[in-house]
């Protein structure tokens, strides 16, 4: 069975064996207005938990992305780097950012379940 | 995320409007101001370009200067244009420049019986109303009216929004105003905008600026906040005050001699004169340009520009994503040798280079109606 986990950044993870399927939260895009543009790690290239694993822009301002546990890159959505509009549509699913192959899945346990974020997203905007 | 808007923050008389219409504030020049409503900065543009946008622009300065033909002669000491030609109700595009040429602010001049009425830039409001006031030696009635909102409609189905509502504006041309009656009270309505849309400036007393701009939207009209501003005045191609101008740049660097006039710049008898034609004849070092990126990389102020050689150019000094060019667009500074269209650039964006080239002006064409200017 594959859980959904939150990171504190706004990201979403999705594992299924061992690999994990990484985007931003509908909270991130509607914080971040209309995304404008997508920048995504190589495929093949190494990503460290917590560490900058892509970008993704506004029409107001940058921001990074970040992987909430490590690895290395699989796959990468071309789609969303084509039409980042995207992500504003269906940012928990069909506009993910990037799959990784991870290496110890003990990362996630410090992550947040779904009731959990729910309740920072409110906390950190109230 | 989520900055705090400051208590002691000004508001203008849209702010209920602005929060019936879900707005997001951002503190700008002092006032809390719409950054952008629900619908988001993209539809907001769009909607503008294809519709008819709503823009409070009431933090902006409307300075009143009252004075007869001394007024004119003392103004032209100031501003390079021929005021004297100006005909009554006409607009001119201008600057507040120092004694170097540097910009203290752009402005729109409009002559108004009796005198003259200045729209200031916000954030430069208080430091232009006493730079003049001292220019003009306190010999004129100036007021920088705070009793009146300033309400801006654009894009090419606002004619017929606002004719809906102020009957006779049609008739205006491109750069010209006059006054006109709304409920009793007098409005002056200004052919002219910030988008590169055919538009109109409405300045109105603030007792009635919700109930008008309630009506514009009624009629179908819609507010759009500062974010969508930016982003079609860049595509514009027009300069933002803070970012393309300062006191560090002329209007030579800034590619505004347009503007000048040069029935004034051969007689060379006002402030920063001697400048503006020494940087005409011996040209500049470093002159505004457009530039667009050749992939999808929104290139931001103050990113690095490189020649083919690696060699800094320049700086970026307005950067985003243009809706309706649906791409990066951006405007910046760079060597005069390297400011012809087509010449290829590098952008540094988070530690990497990215090609782009100089190009023309506007990105996006526009569509002024034809007017006597």
């Amino acid at each position: 069975m594959s859980e959904v986990k939150y990171s504190k950044e706004h990201e979403w993870i999705k594992l299924e064996g061992d690999t994990a399927t990484i985007g931003i939260t509908k909270h991130a895009t509607e914080m971040l207005g209309d995304i404008v543009f997508t920048e995504l790690p190589e495929k093949g290239s190494n990503v460290e938990k917590d560490g900058t694993a892509g970008v993704v822009e506004s029409t107001k301002a940058a921001s990074d992305v970040y992987t909430p546990v490590s690895g290395e890159v699989v796959d990468t959505n071309q789609a969303i780097v084509d039409d980042p509009s995207k992500i504003n549509q269906d940012p928990e699913n069909t506009a993910w950012f990037f799959k990784l192959k991870i290496k110890d899945k003990s990362e996630m346990d410090s992550l947040m379940n779904k009731d959990e974020y729910n309740k920072f997203t409110k906390e950190s905007s109230s | 995320m989520g900055k705090r808007v400051n208590m002691d923050t000004k508001k203008t008389s849209l702010y209920q409007l602005h929060q019936d219409n879900n707005a997001k504030f951002v503190e700008f020049a002092g006032y809390q101001m719409p950054i952008q409503y629900s619908d988001g900065i993209v539809e907001e543009h769009k909607f503008t370009r294809n519709h008819s946008g709503i823009f409070d622009v009431s933090h902006m300065g409307q300075l009143f200067i009252h004075g007869k033909e001394d007024l004119v002669n003392d103004l032209e000491k100031i501003f390079p244009l021929d005021l004297k030609k100006l005909k009554l109700n006409h607009s001119k595009y201008s600057f507040l420049m120092n004694s170097d040429a540097g910009i203290y602010d752009d402005l729109i001049i409009t002559k108004i019986e009796n005198g003259f009425l200045i729209i200031l830039n916000a954030a430069c409001k208080e430091n232009d109303f006493e730079i003049l006031s001292k220019l003009l030696n306190n010999k004129y009635e100036m007021v920088l009216d705070e009793k009146r909102s300033l309400i801006a409609i654009q894009g090419p189905k606002s004619v017929e929004i606002l004719n809906d509502v102020i009957k006779g504006v049609e008739d205006l041309n491109f750069m010209t105003g006059n006054w006109f009656l709304l409920n009793d009270k007098k409005v002056y309505v200004t052919r002219s905008g910030y988008t590169g849309e055919d538009g109109f400036e409405i300045s109105v007393e603030n007792e009635l600026a919700d109930k008008f701009t309630r009506k514009l939207i009624e009629k179908g009209a819609k507010l759009i906040g500062l974010g969508a501003r930016d982003t079609l005045r860049l595509e514009a191609g027009l300069c933002l005050y803070g970012h393309e101008l300062d006191k560090g740049k002329t209007p030579i660097e800034a590619n505004l001699k347009w503007a000048i006039s040069k029935e004034r710049i051969s007689k060379g008898d006002f402030i920063g004169s001697d400048i503006i034609i020494k940087q005409l004849n011996d040209g500049v070092q470093k002159v505004r340009v457009g530039i667009k990126p050749e992939g999808r990389i929104i290139a931001r102020e103050k990113t690095k520009i490189f020649n083919q050689s690696d060699l800094y150019i320049g700086e970026i000094t307005s950067g985003t994503f243009g809706p309706s060019v649906n791409g990066p667009v951006a405007m910046g500074y760079v060597e005069n040798e390297f400011s012809k269209k087509d010449t290829k650039v590098f952008l540094e964006v988070r530690g990497k280079k990215h090609p782009a080239n100089i190009c023309g002006l506007p990105f996006y064409k526009k569509n002024y109606v034809k007017g006597a200017n």
